[in-house]
């Protein structure tokens, strides 16, 4: 049985997944316990952001007047807002804006920044200048860079990602280029230079596998802060539109009415919190698992 | 040591030329026309053009640039739209909330990581370790304006030690200055001194396993002179470099606690600036507080001769 179910050809066959659930994930779970938590949490969180409208959830936009500032109860789980609306639904909804924000900017960033530190790792001349420019982006605070771009543009979900993947993208590319800058030092690059490959297919074939591992590790830290980057625009009124429900959004609102209804700010603030900490843990998970060498030191 | 001086400064000026062209870019491609918003409602096209001509609006992006650089030199941020007075005026007058927060943001911050990160390297992999490295991974992970409200609801809400929010001057006495600054410099400084506990351990870890840290044990030395007197000190590059390198960290998160705390500092200006779209106060605030991350870690890598006396440049 056991060999059976390593067989590809049945990895969806009843026995593979039982075998997954009762031996692979608690085995992982002995190695890497925060990895594997984080890693439910964050699947949850992923379910539930999918599964919104049948959790139990009204429109998130729903006003009403009547039912102001209701403590949380039966009737509404987690209160109700100002305006009346449902906390519970607002904080489900919710989820889907700090994932796909997290999720975007992770993979957006992470595209761009592997491109451009490819190519100025292997260019010379392209080096000095990207890179003057990307220690100029850098000091910028990431946060101002993000509030300065969303002021110019209206408030909106794209822009939100866009604003804080340019943020992200010069930190990218210091990574992909210090990894690319001691990658073609190795004897297997100077080995394929020497035998004529040309630089493309020594980029794609030798150089990018090996980014890969760092690259994941450094892509889920991007996405927790980018999660929490996101809720700091929308807190301060220049993120996320007022017409979505997002977490940012929800504690923005209650800013005012903090000491009157504190669970206003309570339930966003536990969602998002348990949601940065799973991506973190799972990023520290892969880290360790990817890199043991890091492991030890960090 | 002064050729490396002269390269370094010649890398921050071009770092600075870069951050300025970036702040002007945005400022070149803020949308509507600034003439027409200080001509007002009645102006007439002749009128507009008079003042895009006056204010030189009218010139080649280059030229605007090379002009509005100039007036840099000469401490001028332009003006604001919304309060009609001088963008440094504003910043200036805003500098001391901001100034003590983010010291006494340093100040706890280092003072808890330092010590918590040695202890966790000395400790490593067992449940001291532990505990250290998880809180800092859940430090790390609180967004800086969900801690600052559980503070305000725990201490000053629930226990009533502490103000809610608020700012005293100095000025006004020590005590009344201090005690509005505990909370927002907690709520603060803990992601910074998660990023610091981190480094320290990697940092008091690698020192660790060098040979005369073995020495030292070996000649009987308490494990307290060992890890402040040899490790540490030893370890003390990467913390700078961390703690520099963290003051991005430190002004991004103060413009929230301002808000959460109502500090009318330079943070609180940013966030009035953006829901009134003040360009030219957005611009001059992340120009200033470029300026001063570049000139910070500036002054630490020239410190680093300093901690370390093999460093020679």
């Amino acid at each position: 049985m056991t060999t059976a179910s390593l067989d590809p050809t049945s990895r969806f066959s009843f026995g593979y997944v039982r075998q997954y659930v009762t031996e692979r994930i608690p085995a992982l779970y002995r190695r890497y316990p925060f990895a594997v938590i984080g890693a439910f949490v964050l699947l949850a969180m992923i379910l539930i952001a999918i599964l919104a409208p049948i959790l139990g959830t009204v429109d998130p936009q729903a006003v009403t007047p009547s039912n102001r500032l209701k403590h949380p109860s039966w009737q509404f789980w987690f209160g109700t807002d100002a305006l009346g609306r449902d906390v519970y639904s607002r904080v489900i909804y919710g989820a889907r804006v700090s994932l796909v924000v997290g999720i975007c900017v992770a993979i957006l960033s992470t595209l761009i920044g592997l491109a451009i530190g490819l190519i100025t790792g292997f260019v010379r001349w392209l080096d000095a200048i990207v890179m003057r420019i990307m220690d100029g982006l850098m000091s910028i605070p990431s946060i101002l860079l993000a509030i300065a771009l969303m002021a110019l543009t209206k408030a909106s979900i794209e822009n939100v990602i866009v604003a804080i993947t340019l943020a992200e993208v010069p930190r990218v590319v210091r990574l992909v280029r210090s990894l690319v800058l001691s990658l073609r030092e190795q004897p297997y690059v100077e080995a394929a230079t020497a035998a004529g490959t040309p630089l493309i297919t020594t980029l794609v074939r030798h150089i990018l596998p090996n980014t890969i591992a760092p690259l994941l590790v450094q892509a889920t830290y991007i996405c927790a802060s980018a999660m929490i980057t996101e809720a700091i625009l929308s807190f301060i009124g220049a993120g996320t539109p007022p017409n979505i429900p997002s977490w940012g959004n929800i504690m923005a609102e209650a800013r005012s009415l903090f000491q009157l209804a504190g669970y206003l700010i309570l339930f966003p603030s536990l969602f998002l919190s348990a949601t940065v900490l799973a991506v973190n843990y799972l990023g520290d998970g892969l880290r360790d698992a990817l890199d043991p060498r890091l492991s030890r030191r960090m | 040591m002064l050729s490396y001086i002269v390269r370094r400064l010649g890398a921050t000026v071009i770092v600075m030329v870069v951050v300025a062209f970036v702040v002007f870019s945005l400022l070149y491609l803020t949308p509507g026309d600034p003439a027409v918003v200080i001509a007002g409602d009645i102006a007439t096209e002749d009128d507009i053009k008079r003042i895009r001509q006056s204010l030189g609006l009218d010139q080649p992006f280059l030229v605007r640039f090379g002009s509005w650089v100039w007036g840099l030199f000469h401490g001028d941020l332009g003006i604001s739209i919304f309060t009609n007075l001088p963008v440094i005026k504003l910043i200036g007058q805003r500098v001391e909330p901001t100034l003590s927060l983010t010291i006494c943001t340093l100040i706890v911050a280092i003072l808890t990581s330092v010590p918590l990160g040695t202890l966790a390297a000395a400790r490593a992999e067992t449940k001291t370790d532990r505990t250290i490295m998880g809180l800092s991974v859940l430090g790390f992970s609180l967004p800086v304006f969900v801690l600052a409200y559980i503070l305000i609801l725990v201490f000053s809400l629930q226990l009533g030690l502490l103000p809610v929010q608020g700012y005293r001057s100095i000025s006004e006495g020590i005590w009344p200055w201090l005690k509005h600054l505990i909370l927002p410099s907690l709520a603060l400084g803990t992601v910074y001194a998660a990023l610091i506990t981190r480094i320290t351990r990697a940092s008091v870890l690698d020192v660790l396993a060098q040979d005369y840290i073995r020495t030292a044990q070996a000649k009987g030395l308490k494990e307290r002179d060992i890890l402040t007197k040899h490790a540490l000190k030893n370890a003390a590059v990467p913390i700078i470099t961390i703690i520099g390198i963290g003051i991005g960290l430190l002004i991004s998160g103060a413009v929230v606690t301002e808000t959460v705390f109502a500090i009318p500092g330079i943070g609180r200006l940013t966030v009035d600036a953006i829901l009134r779209r003040d360009y030219p106060v957005i611009q001059g605030v992340i120009l200033i507080f470029s300026a001063v991350y570049v000139l910070i870690n500036l002054a630490i890598d020239l410190s680093y001769v300093f901690f370390d006396p093999r460093i020679r440049y």
